[in-house]
Formats: C-alpha cells, sequence, structure tokens
C-alpha cells in the first residue's frame, strides 16, 4: 500500500480549479520532487497531504486514512507527517528547544524532560545544539530552516513534505540544508519535497513530478525526467531553471 | 481669582478623593480583565468558521459598539432587576447593585471594544504559524493558545493599554447610578466647597501621572516580552 495516493482529486478556488485531476503515489521510503511554475499549485497538492487545504473532489489516502473523510482525525494525522515551509514558520516568540518541544508535550504526551532529551539529539544531528537556548529571530535563514527541520523530526513522523524549502535562503545557505535533506533521503524516509533544486532532484529523488496550471503534467522516473522529458512545457521549464 | 488659590481643600478631600480612585482603578482593572477575555472569545468567534458562532458575535460587537456606554450602565441598572423579577417571579426581587450592575454593564462594553482590537491581532498574526501549528498536529485550542494568541497580544500591547485608558475615564459615568468614582469625588469637593479651579487642577494632574506611568509600565513590558532578535 502506497504511503501517499492521490486518486483524481480536483480542488476549486471559486470558479478557479487549482488542482484538475490530480493522481499519484508516494511509496514508503521514496523521495518525490515536484516542480513546476510559480502558480501551478504545487503548494496547494502538497498541503492537501496533511489536509491543510481541502479539496473538492477525488481521493487522498495519506497511510490508509482517507484525508478528506469527516471522520479521519486530521491533528492525529498531522502528527505524524512532517512538513517544512518556505518561509520556516518557526514560532518566534519561543525558543529554539521550546518549538521542538511543544508539540511533543502537546500532542505526542511525551513528558518535558524527554522531549527535551530528543529535541537536544535534533539539535545535534543539524548541527545547531550550541544554539538551543536562542529564539528563531537571532539564527540565519539556513539555521531557522534546520530548526524548522528538526521541529518536524521531533514527532518521528512517517513521511515529510517539504514546500520549496530554500527558496527563501541566501544562496550561501540552501546547501546546509539541502544535505540535511539528502541525509534524510539516503536514510529512507519518505519524502515529498516541492523544490526546483535539480541537484537535489538528481542526488536521491526517485520520481520527478511536473506540474502546469494544476494538471500533473509529468511524472516520471528520474532518469527519464532528465532525460527526455516527454512534454513540450516540461522541456521548457527544465531548460528555463537549468540555464540560468 | 489666581491669587486666592486655596490647595488646602485638596489636602482636606484627599481621603475622600483616595477612596474614589481606589473605585476607578478597581472598576478599570476588573472590567480590562473581563473584557479583555470576554473580547477574546467574541474575537474567536468572529474569525471561526461557523456561521452559528461568527453572526452572534458579530452583532452583539456591533450592537454595542452602537451604544453610549452611559445607556448600557443604566440599561443594566434598570432592566436586570426586572428581568430578574420576570424570570423568577419575585416581586421583591432586588437588583444586583450598583457596583455590579456597573461592573457587568463595563466588561459587557468593554468586550465588544476589545474584540475588534483582537480581532485585528490575530490576524496580524501570519497564516503560516497557524498552518505549521497544524502541521505539528497542534487542534484549535492548542494552536490558539500557543501559537495564535501569545503573538497577537505581543502586538496589541500599546493599543490593549490605550482603551484601558480611555476605560479608566470613562468609569466616571458611573454617576448616573449613584456611585462614585475619582472625577465625581474631585467634582463634588470642587462644587461643595466652591474650589473649581484647584480640584479640576488637580484631577487633571492625576489623570496626566497615571498615563504617563502606564505607558512607561507598557514600554517596559513590551521590550520585556519581545523575543530577542
Ligand atoms: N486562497 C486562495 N484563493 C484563491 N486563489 C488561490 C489561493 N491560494 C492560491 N491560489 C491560487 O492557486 C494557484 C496555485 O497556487 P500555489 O499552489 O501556491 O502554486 P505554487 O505553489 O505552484 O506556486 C495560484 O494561481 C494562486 O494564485
Ligand atoms: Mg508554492
Amino acid at each position: 500500500m502506497a504511503m501517499i495516493e492521490f486518486k483524481n482529486v480536483s480542488k476549486w478556488y471559486g470558479s478557479f480549479q487549482v488542482l484538475k485531476d490530480c493522481t499519484t503515489k508516494v511509496e514508503k521510503g521514496e523521495v518525490i520532487v515536484v516542480c513546476g511554475p510559480s502558480g501551478s499549485g504545487k503548494s496547494t497538492l502538497i498541503k492537501c497531504v496533511n489536509g491543510l487545504e481541502p479539496f473538492q473532489q477525488g481521493e487522498l489516502i495519506v497511510n490508509g486514512q482517507s484525508v478528506g473523510a469527516k471522520t479521519t482525525n486530521l491533528p492525529q494525522l498531522r502528527a505524524k507527517i512532517g512538513m517544512v515551509f518556505q518561509n520556516f514558520e518557526l514560532f518566534p516568540h519561543m525558543s529554539v528547544t521550546a518549538n521542538l518541544n511543544l508539540a511533543q508535550v502537546k500532542v505526542l504526551g511525551r513528558s518535558p524532560e524527554e522531549s527535551t532529551e530528543k529535541s537536544r539529539a535534533l539539535l545535534q544531528r543539524v548541527g545547531l545544539i550550541d544554539h538551543a537556548r536562542k529564539f528563531p529571530g537571532q539564527l540565519s535563514g539556513g539555521q531557522q530552516q534546520r530548526v524548522a527541520i528538526a521541529r518536524a523530526l521531533a514527532m518521528d513522523p512517517i513521511a515529510m513534505l517539504f514546500d520549496e524549502p530554500t527558496s527563501a535562503l541566501d544562496p550561501e545557505m540552501i546547501n546546509e540544508v539541502l544535505d540535511v535533506m539528502v541525509e534524510l533521503a539516503q536514510e529512507g524516509m519518505t519524502m515529498m519535497c516541492v523544490t526546483h533544486e535539480m541537484g537535489f532532484a538528481r542526488k536521491v529523488a526517485h520520481r520527478v513530478i511536473f506540474m502546469d496550471q494544476g494538471e500533473i503534467v509529468e511524472d516520471a522516473t528520474k532518469t527519464d525526467f532528465f532525460g527526455t522529458p516527454r512534454s513540450e512545457r516540461a522541456q521548457q521549464f527544465l531548460s528555463k531553471i537549468l540555464h540560468h | 481669582m489666581f491669587t486666592d488659590f486655596d490647595f488646602d481643600v485638596i489636602e482636606r478631600a484627599l481621603p475622600y478623593l483616595w477612596q474614589g480612585m481606589m473605585f476607578s482603578l478597581g472598576l478599570t482593572l476588573l472590567a480590562m480583565v473581563g473584557g479583555i477575555v470576554l473580547g477574546t472569545l467574541l474575537a474567536l468567534m468572529r474569525l471561526s468558521s461557523y456561521k452559528v458562532l461568527r453572526v452572534p458575535a458579530g452583532t452583539y460587537v456591533n450592537l454595542l459598539r452602537s451604544t453610549p456606554l452611559i445607556l448600557v450602565i443604566f440599561w443594566f441598572y434598570f432592566l436586570v432587576p426586572i428581568a430578574v423579577k420576570h424570570i423568577t417571579g419575585d416581586s421583591y426581587a432586588q437588583g444586583i447593585g450598583p457596583f455590579h450592575s456597573a461592573l457587568i454593564a463595563f466588561t459587557l462594553f468593554e468586550a465588544a471594544y476589545y474584540c475588534e482590537i483582537i480581532r485585528a491581532g490575530i490576524q496580524s498574526v501570519p497564516a503560516g504559524q497557524v498552518q505549521a501549528a497544524q502541521a505539528l498536529g497542534l487542534n484549535y485550542w492548542q494552536a490558539t493558545l500557543q501559537v495564535v494568541l501569545p503573538q497577537a497580544f505581543r502586538n496589541m500591547v500599546p493599543i490593549l493599554l490605550t482603551q484601558g485608558i480611555i476605560l479608566f475615564q470613562d468609569t466616571s459615568l458611573v454617576y448616573v447610578v449613584g456611585l462614585t468614582d475619582f472625577m465625581g469625588a474631585a467634582s463634588k469637593v470642587a462644587q461643595r466647597d466652591g474650589r473649581l479651579v484647584e480640584m479640576y487642577l488637580f484631577a487633571a494632574l492625576i489623570y496626566f501621572i497615571l498615563c504617563y506611568l502606564a505607558s512607561f509600565f507598557v514600554k517596559r513590558l513590551q521590550s520585556r516580552i519581545t523575543p530577542p532578535r
């Protein structure tokens, strides 16, 4: 059974259709890169997975549960799916450690001591243990994004969603974040990543999805995608982002 | 007339003025706390995705904001006993007394204003913060209490204070139900002893000092609750 399965998912904002009949799968341990022009619906697609964006048609099964079903306990499902945002979205009024502890204590019911231990291990892992007591505003963008990844990992997620995790970063900070993501991928984490970092895609992705105007235009293995994309739109897009 | 200023009148009236001041401060603080708590609930209702919460809260807020405070105080004082009488059928039912009815009136009235301030404060928290909280599995109340409100209140401290000062000044309206606040006490003394200028100068000075202290306190509070960056 796939970890994440989209079956003809469609979504509208009023009369504007953001997602058109999207169908795809993410198997356990797979790393999927989603790319496409701005406004093509990538964020919307990925936010459907944990129910941050509701959709009107089709079905979406995550870890055996139907996301759109009324009976699904969304907070419970979300607690198992990590998400990393373009703008980090650390809680600015809490220290780095408190950011990592919050949901562990409130959602998983871990004790503060146990949470802190887990948090410190993860901060160590992303190379930020020295910043444990600082506040998000005192860290660089790259550091904040690594904290955000650690915060998601603190919940022991079964899959991770990334929405353009490096596009708000200064160029010199992109790699420190990608390195953490590559490591996660190599450890077998199930990942769905919206990103234009084609180096990352080449290195660890199993499949690449190309979206345009709310449609999944291309859903190919990495080799096929970078070899000869079938659609003209994907070819154009690739030549644009690879040659500048 | 300025040659025969008599500031002794103030000294003699001090205990009475002090009593009035304690009344003003007490009513302000209680109504502020009550108003902020109720106002927060109203703001959350107004921002709810459920119409059954949104509409009544919106109606309440618009109604009270279009009513003069003095009317609310008056109304509460005279209408509540009648309502109680009607409900309990006890023709001897007493009101809840001028202080409690004034406190309830102020709280209900201020809640409508606080609601609008707090609603704006909540909306000033970026939507991404709510999404991040939800993505971690926090439920509505956890996300609201842990993530949204702390940030909303941090942005709102100055305007909440301003509203508090307005409330403090408005406590003088309790004269309509026979209560005496600081301003009421000052004007009674002024009229009784024929010392209008001295008393009103003194009252203005006290208001100025208190407001100054309050804004000083808020600045310190604000720098303390602003996370370092
Ligand atoms: N709340 C909204 N209301 C109306 N339209 C929206 C809303 N959010 C996004 N959109 C539109 O949906 C489309 C897809 O948005 P998004 O998923 O953010 O694209 P991407 O992440 O690929 O840049 C865009 O055209 C955007 O303008
Ligand atoms: Mg996007």
